[in-house]
């Protein structure tokens, strides 16, 4: 048996840029080259349809219409309290609906992690909800949860768990909202986290089971902290939903008081009062305000095991 | 695995998680029956009468369906909405699949940053931007006296800033999974830059980009904020009439919103049924690769 010879090392791999070669060789060589012209087109139109009117939005911010203090529409965002609370009922609306959208998915997806039958139709059954948006869902909604005629009270009607002088209301209130965000939300939610599942090998399950290991034990040792970040980022894209809730807020809440949200401020501000400086002053506490949430949950996430999942993941 | 570990294991898997199960059962079965509720409701309304809190409506009738068609020239208001996703369907394809190509391919400095561009219109809610957005848009029509605003164009343009990074971000890594030792064999052969595109490239380029493309139609013809923003009178789509139908209740008759919002429903399900021709449902919400299990 002969020992192979060692392998010549690659020669001059990482040497510096030849100062004699061409420009373009140079630049080729940190990875610029003639490629790149492809980015341009879309990076044109994003600078130009979303850079530019953020700035645009944060420099009449500024620019109060009724003062010549360029805070002025900031601190009275912060001290009017109509103004102020919505921040607060947008996140009591939105945190709760990504939460149950999110702890929902987790036991039904793991249960089809696997192959099973009809989970091809389940999933296709589920898309329905995410194409019809939250404006059908909202038109449906006030004619099944109306508290009088409703199939869904007249149901708990003949069931006797309810009397007709007791309905119950779940639409012009926060439950509408909060039931509407789910309905959207959570097919959504249960797909991504269905994928992350199936991303993560089954052998490891299979391999603790083999030591002994209790399915409560491997769901909690095994598969979840492979399935956590996986989790972070679904609960930051439901969460992103759940926060610009604007049709929902609107159709099956109570817009002037309880389901008053952030984006309907910001709205009002916009064409109510035409007031476009305060419009762009809300607008961008609210991209501001989703952002920190989601970094917060992103932050988290880093903390955690981000290695191989095994899988196809 | 044998047969016979696998048997154990899953009688195991039973045993231990129950009560789990059955309420994970139940929890989606009890979703599934508002669902339809819902839908139904939406449905049969528009096609009743003199409801008023019995199980089914006791007349039956279309004559809401003709009204609404008139009441707000739902002709005209379909051919906004085709033309519109359409023409972003087609645009972002042009645009992004090109740099999704470019980020696929290519380290280069600064990448994070362009990365960034497009991720976060797709992080920012639609009204955070689309106010700004509008606003400017307005700016651009008083000063310059041309349409943006109000008009087909400027919700053509507000749609494509989150179907661009849409395309981008689905497209990708389906663009990474193509060796790219496949086009250096066909240049070493001698293709040009041209024949790779046309004869290398776009072939196998072909799913993934009728993937991304019904996905943005599909996301297009639902967008309801930026287009509620932008769309002037004539320029507004199906989701916006639907939702000034419902909003302005009492000016017209509830079964005429319900007519339009049946038309919304069949139109999305028959874009979802070409949809799932194309991809698995996991994908509409992860990404365009092609997932090869099963």
């Amino acid at each position: 048996m002969t020992v192979a010879p060692p392998a010549p090392a690659p020669a001059r791999r990482h040497r510096p840029p030849d100062p004699r070669a061409h420009l373009s060789h140079r630049l080729a060589e940190r990875g610029i080259d003639r490629t790149l012209w492809l980015l341009l087109p879309g990076v044109v139109f994003l600078v130009a349809l979303f850079i530019y009117p953020l700035a645009y939005g944060l420099g009449l911010s500024f620019q109060p219409l009724k003062s010549t203090d360029p805070l002025y529409n900031y601190k009275q965002f912060f001290t009017d309290h109509l103004q102020r609370d919505t921040i607060g009922t947008t996140l009591r609306i939105s945190l709760p609906a990504a939460l149950v959208n999110v702890i929902a998915s987790v036991p039904i997806a793991y249960r089809m992690r696997g192959r099973m039958r009809g989970k091809r139709f389940i999933t296709t059954m589920l898309v329905i909800p995410i194409t019809l948006g939250t404006v059908l869902t909202a038109d449906g909604m006030l004619k099944f949860f109306d508290p009088a005629g409703g199939w869904f009270n007249k149901t708990l009607f003949a069931l006797h768990i309810r009397t007709p002088d007791q309905p119950v209301l779940l639409i012009n209130n926060y439950w509408g909202v909060v039931i509407s965000l789910i309905i959207s939300g959570f097919p959504f939610a249960f797909l991504l986290i269905l994928s992350y599942l199936s991303g993560i090998d089954p052998s490891l399950d299979a391999a603790a089971s083999t030591l002994g290991a209790s399915p409560r034990r491997r769901f909690w040792q095994i598969t979840f902290p492979l399935l956590a970040p996986g989790l972070a980022i679904t609960f930051c894209l439901t969460f992103v939903l759940a926060f610009s809730v604007f049709p929902s807020a609107y159709l099956v809440g109570n817009p002037t008081s309880t389901t008053r949200v952030i984006s309907i401020a910001a709205y009002e501000a916009r064409s109510v009062e035409t007031n476009d400086s305060k419009a762009s002053t809300i607008a961008l506490i609210m991209a501001v305000i989703e952002l920190l949430v989601i970094s917060v949950v992103l932050f988290g996430r880093g903390r955690l095991y981000r290695g191989s999942t095994g899988g196809k993941g | 695995m044998s047969e016979e570990l696998a048997a154990v294991e899953e009688t195991a898997r039973r045993r231990g998680s129950r009560p789990i199960v059955w309420l994970a059962w139940f929890l989606l079965a009890f979703f599934f029956v508002n669902l339809a509720g819902i839908v139904f409701s939406a449905v049969v309304d528009s096609f009743g009468d003199n409801w008023f809190g019995n199980w089914l409506p006791q007349v039956w009738t279309t004559h809401y369906w003709s009204d609404a068609w008139h009441a707000y020239d739902l002709g005209q208001v379909l051919q906004v909405t085709l033309i519109v996703s359409v023409a972003v369907v087609i645009v972002s394809v042009l645009v992004g699949v090109p740099a999704s190509y470019a980020l696929a391919r290519r380290n280069f400095p600064f990448k994070h940053a362009i990365m960034l561009v497009f991720l976060l219109p797709v992080m920012v809610p639609p009204i955070a931007y689309g106010i700004p957005l509008a606003t400017a848009m307005y700016k651009f029509n008083t000063i310059t006296h041309v349409q943006i605003a109000n008009s087909m164009f400027g919700v053509i343009l507000a749609n494509l800033v989150p179907a661009i990074p849409f395309v981008v971000l689905t497209m990708t890594p389906f663009i990474e999974q193509i060796d790219p030792k496949v086009e250096s064999a066909a240049r070493m052969c001698g293709a040009s830059t041209r024949k790779i595109f046309t004869r290398i490239l776009l072939p196998l380029l072909v799913p993934g980009v009728l993937a991304a493309s019904i996905l943005v139609l599909v996301r297009t013809v639902g967008m309801f904020e930026l287009t509620y923003l932008t769309a002037g009178t004539d320029s507004e789509t199906l989701v916006v009439k639907l939702f000034d139908s419902i909003s302005g209740a009492g000016i017209r008759a509830p079964q005429q919103s319900d007519a339009m919002a049946v038309l919304y429903m069949g139109m999305m399900l028959v874009l979802l049924v070409i949809a799932l021709r194309f991809v698995n449902p996991t994908q509409l919400v992860t990404r365009v690769a092609e997932e090869r299990d099963a």
